[in-house]
């Protein structure tokens, strides 16, 4: 049966029947235990599950992402929570040179099952390093695998096949999305499957995360001009799983990408090269990006104006209309 | 007056002991040796304790307004420095002129110890910038929320003064870098501590030690004092009551000197208590018990010195009422400056991304303007 719950709760009941059905599954990091983390996605685990299991770690990511290296070589299944996005460089070396590497370094005989959550992106008034996007870097690295939930039943979903996954998976979380209520069910989609949430004709809009919501609403608004904008939910961005993308371009002949992420090299230049080699000749217009500008995320106070919004997706609907 | 060694000083003192020069109940210890034989103690004037007083009723009293706008909403976040009010204010005090600081979020009782005007941090916390101040002009680093990040470049700062000659003198300079004990977990705190033991960085570690990392204790960063940590890095390090000003004022200052000399660097461990949450965004009732902050209240840094003040007779009780009211006044002072903070104008956040520009950005801004017209007279 169906539940109503927040992101944040579709997190935590998922991370619980990980640990249920996994006697291997262990959390790791800064603040999940005693408290519940920072956003309490993991409250109540460590009083259940022990402290063996969920993990008051040092104050270190380059320890938490490491240590847990060795816990997957020594058979663990290691759940890694990075506090916040701008904290994760710490672990970048041991993510870049180690975890993502040693399956290949190994001939395929060494699997890591790792999985490091980072809540991500804007939109919470917070001060520095606690608004970025940076999951380009990741999915830039061959060897990881990066995922990202918009709602609440594909947080529950997803974050359980990333645990189940042999891959080491990046899990991003959309963190101003996590106090969002929605229906809660297991559905055992593949993990790296992208998804219509919105039919339409004249335009495809592909967002993921957080965007989803401004991408939706814009299709909403867009409606009552008349006009009928297709959504998909990337889900997956390393695999990227551009099929579904591919044919509804090939049907509206129009498509935006939507990311919080600097436009600069981020997932959005990556789909708009395949698109274009995939649908040349469906398309009408370029596609165009609506994307962070190429500054470093800047004050709170001026957050809404940077971050992607439902006019901003509008506008470059209107523009890929006027090409 | 007292005197002592450290194990014999502070009966409250965790095990190891610590430096103490004045007591809960505001008595004096006259000298403490520390554990390599320097001997530490103060010799000021009435001035200079009223001085010490009225600094630590102050950053106070500052904080306690911050911690009101956070509530009301005129702030995004606020890293309060209740409790620790001696462990900055006796830092602070014992850096001579010269010297450069590097804090993390919560140095604001330095900040003020240095003469900076206390609304210089206020920006960052409302959010309408991220610091924007020159760390040179004040000697003061940018706040620094990326745990530990601070400490390798207070200890490159602190090669460059080698470099410079700027050693090896009663004028020379030293670096003050703050931390706090979960920091001690990350691998560039290590790295400061590794590098600054091989140049022979005239550099001071100032870890205040005040038990929490957020919600996690101590245990969960160390399974020895702190202080201790340096000795396998090759410098000293010494354990100080953080919440006694004079104690804390002695070490720093004896280690900045020393650091200026030319004697490398020490780590102070500063053991204090966040008296209250890590930041407005926390709840610390989730992970420690009532208790624990009650058998911290009877060592407040302000109670210990105005009992002394009062058994000394340096302060009577217009003095410390006249304290009260400069506080109050300049915290209400604050409180309006910081309401006149206003927000930036949008388009300024693609100004000082380079030192120079650069085309794409001046790009975007004028694509960002001609989009930001389109709404002109529109309600958005
Ligand atoms: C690299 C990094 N990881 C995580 C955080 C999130 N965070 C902010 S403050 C904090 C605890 C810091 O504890 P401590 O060093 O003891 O200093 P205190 O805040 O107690 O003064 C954490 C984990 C961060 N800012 N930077």
């Amino acid at each position: 049966m169906a539940e109503m719950m927040t992101l944040g709760k579709a997190l935590n009941a998922g991370l619980r029947k990980a640990l249920e059905d996994d006697p291997k599954v262990v959390i790791m990091g800064e603040d999940v235990g005693k408290l519940g983390g920072v956003f309490r996605i993991t409250d109540g685990l460590q009083k259940d599950f022990g402290e063996d299991r969920v993990m008051d770690t040092p104050l270190a990511e380059s320890g938490i992402v490491g240590t847990a290296v060795g816990l997957a070589i020594r058979g663990y299944r290691p759940v890694c929570e990075i506090q916040f996005d701008g904290f994760v460089f710490p672990a970048y070396n041991q993510i870049v040179t180690q975890v993502a590497k040693m399956h290949y370094r190994s001939l395929g005989r060494l699997r890591l099952p790792i999985v490091i959550r980072i809540p991500y992106g804007g939109g919470i008034g917070a001060v520095e390093h606690h608004s970025e996007s940076p999951e380009a870097y990741f999915s830039h690295t061959p060897g990881l695998k990066v995922v990202t939930c918009s709602n609440p039943s594909d947080a529950y979903t997803m974050i359980q096949q990333a645990i189940r996954s042999d891959d080491p998976v990046v899990f991003f979380e959309p963190k101003r999305r996590y106090w969002e209520k929605g229906e809660v069910e297991f559905s055992d989609f593949p993990l790296h499957a992208s998804r219509v949430v919105r039919e339409g004709t004249d335009a495809t809009v592909l967002a993921y995360g957080p965007m989803v919501k401004v991408a939706t609403d814009a299709a909403s608004a867009a409606a009552e001009d008349g006009r009928s904008l297709e959504v998909i939910d990337l889900r997956t961005l390393s695999p990227l799983d551009l099929g579904p993308v591919y044919a509804s371009v090939r049907k509206t002949g129009r498509c935006v990408v939507v990311h919080e992420a600097p436009g600069n090299l981020g997932l959005g230049a990556e789909i708009a090269a395949r698109v274009t080699e995939e649908c040349f000749y469906s398309l009408e217009a370029p596609v165009l990006r609506v994307a962070g500008y190429d500054i470093p995320y800047p004050a709170a106070r001026v957050e809404e104006e940077y971050l992607p919004d439902l006019d901003r997706v509008l506008d470059a609907v209107d523009r890929a209309f006027g090409w | 007056m007292a005197k002592g060694d450290l194990e014999t000083v502070g009966a409250d003192a965790p095990a190891g002991g610590y430096v103490q020069l004045l007591t809960p109940d505001g008595d004096r210890v006259e000298r403490v040796t520390g554990p390599d034989g320097t001997e530490y103690s103060v010799d000021f004037t009435d001035a200079e304790y009223r001085t010490l007083y009225r600094d630590l009723v102050t950053v106070r009293r500052l904080d306690a307004e911050a911690t009101a706008l956070q509530r009301q909403g005129e702030l995004g976040i606020w890293a309060s420095l209740l409790g620790q009010e001696a462990a900055q204010v006796g830092a602070g005090r014992a850096m001579r002129p010269q010297d450069m600081a590097f804090p993390t979020y919560r140095e604001h009782g330095v900040l003020y110890t240095r003469g900076i005007d206390p609304i210089m941090p206020f920006g960052l916390f409302r959010g309408v910038n991220q610091g924007g101040w020159d760390p040179q002009e004040y000697k003061f680093n940018q706040y620094t929320i990326v745990i530990g990040a601070q400490t390798l470049h207070a200890t490159g700062y602190a090669m460059g003064i080698t470099m410079d000659g700027k050693t090896g003198s009663a004028d020379g300079e030293a670096v003050i870098a703050f931390f706090g004990d979960g920091a001690t977990s990350q691998g560039d705190v290590n790295e400061a501590f590794v590098w600054s033991g091989v140049y022979h960085a005239p550099i001071v570690f100032f870890c205040q030690n005040n038990q929490y990392a957020i919600s996690e204790p101590l245990e969960r960063q160390t399974r020895i004092p702190l202080y201790r940590r340096s000795s396998g890095f090759g410098f000293p390090g010494v354990r100080v009551d953080g919440n006694d000003v004079l104690a804390t004022f002695a070490v720093t200052r004896a280690a900045l000197d020393n650091a200026r000399q030319g004697q490398g660097p020490t780590l102070i461990e500063a053991y204090t208590y966040r008296m209250g949450a890590h930041t407005s965004s926390d709840d610390p009732t989730r992970y420690r018990i009532a208790s624990e902050v009650e058998s911290w209240k009877v060592k407040d840094p302000i109670s210990r010195l105005k009992a002394f003040l009062e058994k000394q007779q340096v302060g009577d009780a217009a003095f410390f009422a006249e304290v009260d009211e400069q506080a109050k006044a300049e915290a209400i002072a604050l409180r309006e400056r910081v309401l006149e903070l206003q927000d930036p104008d949008p388009v300024t956040m693609f100004d000082h991304v380079y030192p120079h520009g650069s085309p794409e950005v001046d790009a975007q801004r004028e694509a960002f303007q001609r989009y930001q017209a389109t709404f002109e007279g529109s309600a958005h």
